[in-house]
């Protein structure tokens, strides 16, 4: 089983890179973007579980380890 | 006063941290490593500067989780003095020793250059000994020292006389709100800074201002 944990920064809380980001992609011409915030993606593989077991444990692992749930969101996908 | 130091695997600055504590409290501090679980007889730990495991997912948050930071944490509640210093702040926040985070610098570059410190508390264990409102020279060496928490944990820090070193007004270096430089847990055993008062305490060095902070945390030990 495969799964993929997203984990991005919270509303409210400043990401100075995603602007810089911002800034970047303003520089090559493109027009439009309001605003651009950097996260980061786990894709994790799993053996032996089902589901939902594995969706809890993946929940175990952002909560103690993938995410710093003071600043970070995290979304679970199993894929 | 007995100390200790925890060295982490890409940890830089345990040795000026030694170096900074046997020369005031005339004592040779512990070396512990993080694979240890069981921290010798001290009154001080120390989580020194560096780059714990590459800095790789979040500053400090691999340490964090390293086999000695159960004893760290069982000390802490018992009442041991634990600092944190740069990289070893990041790691008490990760911890959840303190409130917080340590965000990317707001210029997003690394900064390494001194800057003025102000003594902004003095109701902890630490900074009991020094002078309130005195400033200070201390070198800083950090990317992410941009100290973020809510409205409500900003609060309860400046309520609670928890802020114990800001840097002095025009010299923040890195973003963080209210200019903290340092805070302690509300019990005041617990301090994570980012600036490196260990590395200006040697007449070698270009200040011996970090010298009042080591002084102060010694003085708590000291023998009536």
């Amino acid at each position: 089983m495969k799964a993929r944990v997203t984990v991005t920064l919270k509303t409210g809380v400043l990401d100075p890179q995603g602007k810089a980001i911002e800034g970047g992609l303003a520089a090559l011409g493109f027009a439009g973007i309001d605003s651009v915030r950097q996260g980061k993606v786990f894709d994790i593989e799993i053996s032996g579980r089902d589901a939902d077991s594995a969706r809890a444990d993946l929940a175990a692992m952002c909560d103690k380890l993938l995410a710093n749930t003071v600043i970070e969101n995290y979304d679970i996908e199993i894929v | 006063m007995k100390s200790a130091v925890v060295t982490f695997p890409g940890s830089n600055r345990e040795r000026d941290m030694m170096h900074a504590l046997e020369l005031v409290s005339g004592r040779k501090p512990a070396a512990v490593w993080h694979a240890d679980t069981q921290l010798p007889d001290v009154d001080l730990v120390v989580l020194p500067g560096g780059f714990s495991y590459g800095d790789y997912l979040r500053s400090g948050a691999i340490a964090a989780r390293a086999p000695i930071m159960d004893a760290v944490r069982a000390f802490a509640e018992k009442g041991g003095l634990v600092l944190g210093v740069c990289n070893g702040f990041q790691m008490l926040t990760e911890a959840g020793l303190l409130p917080g985070a340590l965000m990317r610098n707001a210029a997003l570059t690394f900064v390494c250059r001194e800057v003025l410190m102000e003594t902004a508390s003095t109701a902890n264990r630490f900074t009991a000994a020094m002078q309130k409102g005195a400033t200070w020279r201390c070198p800083v060496a950090h990317h992410d020292g941009n100290y973020f928490a809510d409205a409500d944990t900003i609060r309860a820090l400046e309520d609670g006389n928890r802020i114990a070193f800001r840097y002095a007004k025009g010299t923040n270096p890195n973003g963080s709100i209210n200019d903290i430089a340092g805070i302690t847990n509300a019990a005041g055993n617990v301090l994570g800074m980012m600036p490196h008062p260990e590395n200006y305490v040697d007449p070698l060095q270009a200040s011996t201002d970090g010298r009042a902070f080591f002084e102060s945390i010694c003085n708590a030990f000291a023998v009536a």
